[in-house]
């Protein structure tokens, strides 16, 4: 199969998407070149510097006949529209009772690790699952980026789709044409018996070069990768769990009420999946500091390879 | 039309005027925020649009609601909060929405409603069919950010669009003056190179020739305009349990109600001196109006409470 960048994969879900359907529709403070030239600068348009206007642009569009994909930019910018996001677009649908639909998605990028310090270095994604009503997409390979990019636009709801800044350039194989990946549908990147790895975006890669090394002594890691945080699998984290007896959860957002909480909530509170642990489970998060710039305390606030390291050996 | 004007102009006052009696009583739910006074803007805007057009309205929003159209029993079902209420009781006073009439909701966040609308006027700019969406807020909407960004994008992009701000002199308990140094809001529409046009906003036949005018240039592709109606809140801002008690003066009240001010008596006076509107033709309407609203609270009163077993539903799309 052909070789791509996750970037270059979310493109082509843009281009495949907006001729597919004329009604989509896109915008951001950046121009997209390439998409305007191809669909013209009333599909596809760039905006003032104003979130929170473009942010209820996209969601008054969407109830009324379009598909917007608004590009916040980093999710850092999103937070100047937090009124429009938690306000309106998490709770339009169901306190209108459902008279209309709101197929809006906001792209955006996320998380630290590229020395450009607290305000640019942010992975909030349990921040907006704490709504309801909003999906929460992040993808960590360049096929789930592109399947995930062309569900989400056509998804009927507010779609907040993470773009994992270090993942970027990364490059993996991508079918050719139009091949979707459903909202709600984790995946076993790595099948195991003694511990269950749930990694989310570019912790899913350091969690299957941590499961590579450990094989060679024997200790065979399952790698799972939500793809979705809402809605979540939690069918098939509980499944992981309940076969291995073990769970650590990675990401580099910090612990707290984070979604790495929520995968262990699930988890432990299915009676059944709580009397199949044979030991703690583990958080591998971010330090709760704002992501600091100098690249030694960088890299001591975000996780790594040997902290998931030693957390899986801590369960066995 | 004049006296459907007038129609809807009192079915809109007597409705909040029930609201109020009824949330007393204890038989409607949560906050009421009565337009009482208003009602010229509401009207005077909405029979300037037709049923394609579309509406963001506000906290203060059943006067919007009832000049684009909606149905008075599942408004009153709703602030019951009962089942065939327009959100099936999901959403109450502050949330009535009819997308089938094109009104797009009501809002309990301040100026939250203005970028939606002009998301509204994108799409309608993108359908090419010549639909308008007017958007209304109140005065101390002004003072947000997303009125000034709304402003600029809308103007940028030409978007068919009436910006309708109600200014009633006071955001909650505060007088305009004492939250802004300009006091015709019109200005701001200078800035942003658009239009701003202020209107005496208890004159419900001047505000809807402005907001035609508006109508005409948003259909015609020259963009939004900023129409600045001067009104006044009769009443309190909001109430719960009971009315909070009146901080304004006497007078200034008194000069506002008073029936040469008055949206409602002004248009009386002026159909009747054209000999379009008799006494007993005004008294009938009135009795009407009574007569729907009855009609409204016996409807909401048979409807039942949401079940709880949906509490989930309407949550996703499918
Ligand atoms: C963003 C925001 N801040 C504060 C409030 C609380 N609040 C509700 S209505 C209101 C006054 C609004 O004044 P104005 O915009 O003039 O509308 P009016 O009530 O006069 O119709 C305030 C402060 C709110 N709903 N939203
Ligand atoms: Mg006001």
């Amino acid at each position: 199969m052909r070789e791509i960048s996750f970037t270059q994969a979310l493109d082509e879900a843009m281009l495949e998407e907006m001729e597919r359907d004329a009604r989509v529709i896109t915008f951001a403070t950046r121009r997209a070149t390439a998409l305007e030239r191809t669909f013209g600068g009333k599909r596809v348009r760039f905006t003032p510097i104003s979130e929170a206007a473009f942010t209820g642009i996209g969601l008054g569009a969407a109830g009324s006949g379009y598909r917007p994909v608004v590009h916040w930019g980093m999710v850092t910018f999103s937070f100047v529209a937090m009124d429009q996001i938690v306000n309106q677009a998490s709770k339009i649908r169901y306190m209108f009772g459902g008279q209309a639909d709101f197929p809006v998605t906001y792209r955006c990028t996320t998380g630290g690790g590229a020395q450009i310090a607290a305000q640019h270095s942010q992975s909030p994604y349990s921040m907006f699952m704490h709504l309801a009503g909003l999906k929460i997409v992040l993808p960590a390979t360049p096929a789930d980026a592109k399947g995930l990019l062309k569900s989400s636009i056509r998804d009927n709801n507010p779609v907040i789709f993470f773009e994992c800044s270090r993942l970027a350039a990364v490059t993996g194989p991508v079918p050719d044409g139009d091949v979707t990946v459903p909202l709600g549908v984790a995946e076993v990147k790595r099948a195991g018996r003694d511990v269950t790895v749930v990694g989310l975006a570019y912790y899913v890669r350091e969690a299957l070069a941590v499961a590579e090394a450990l094989a060679r002594e024997g200790i065979s890691v399952e790698v799972i990768d939500p793809r979705t945080l809402v809605p979540l699998d939690v069918a098939a984290i509980r499944a992981s769990v309940r076969k291995t007896g073990r769970l650590v959860v990675v990401d580099e957002a910090p612990a707290t009420c984070s979604a790495a909480s929520e995968i262990i909530a699930v988890v432990t509170e299915d009676p059944e999946t709580f009397r199949a642990l044979k030991a703690p489970a583990q958080r591998v998060c971010a330090a709760p500091v704002p992501v600091p710039f100098s690249p030694p305390l960088e890299k001591a606030a975000l996780p790594d390879q040997a902290r998931i390291e030693a957390a899986i050996r801590r369960v066995l | 039309m004049s006296v459907e004007m007038l129609r809807a102009m009192i079915l809109i006052r007597e409705f909040d005027l029930l609201a109020i009696e009824l949330r007393k009583q204890k038989r409607v739910h949560g906050v009421v925020h009565p337009y009482v006074g208003e009602e010229a803007v509401a009207v005077g805007v909405c029979s300037a649009l037709r049923r394609t057009d579309r509406i963001t309205s506000t906290h203060r929003g059943h006067g919007h609601c009832i000049a684009k159209g909606a149905d008075i029993n599942r408004m009153m079902a709703e602030l019951f909060g009962r089942v065939d209420g327009y959100c099936k009781g999901k959403g109450g006073s502050m949330h009535i929405a009819d997308f089938a009439i094109g009104m797009l909701g009501a809002n309990g966040i301040v100026a939250g409603g203005l970028p939606i609308a002009c998301g509204a006027a994108l799409a309608a700019q993108l359908e090419g069919a010549g639909a308008v969406t007017a958007c209304f807020f109140g005065d101390g909407a002004t003072g947000e950010g997303e009125f000034h960004e709304s402003l600029n994008i809308a103007s940028l992009w030409k978007l068919p669009l009436i910006f309708v701000c109600e200014n009633n002199q006071y955001g909650a308990e505060n007088a305009v003056e004492s939250v802004r140094v300009v006091g015709d809001i019109a200005t701001h529409a200078a800035a942003y190179g658009l239009p701003g046009v202020t209107v005496d906003g208890n004159d419900v036949l001047a505000v809807h020739d402005a907001t035609r005018a508006a109508v005409e240039r948003a259909r015609g592709g020259d963009g939004p305009t900023l129409l600045h109606c001067r009104t006044f809140r009769w009443l309190f801002h909001a109430m719960r349990d009971a009315p909070p008690p009146e901080t304004r003066s006497a007078d200034l009240l008194a000069s506002w109600t008073a029936r040469d001010r008055d949206a409602i008596a002004r248009l009386e006076d002026h159909l009747a001196g054209q000999g379009v509107l008799t006494e007993s033709a005004l008294r009938t309407m009135r009795d009407e109006v009574k007569r729907d609203l009855d009609a409204a609270v016996a409807f909401a009163e048979a409807s039942p409470y949401p079940d709880p077993k949906d509490l989930l539903v309407d949550m996703f799309a499918p």
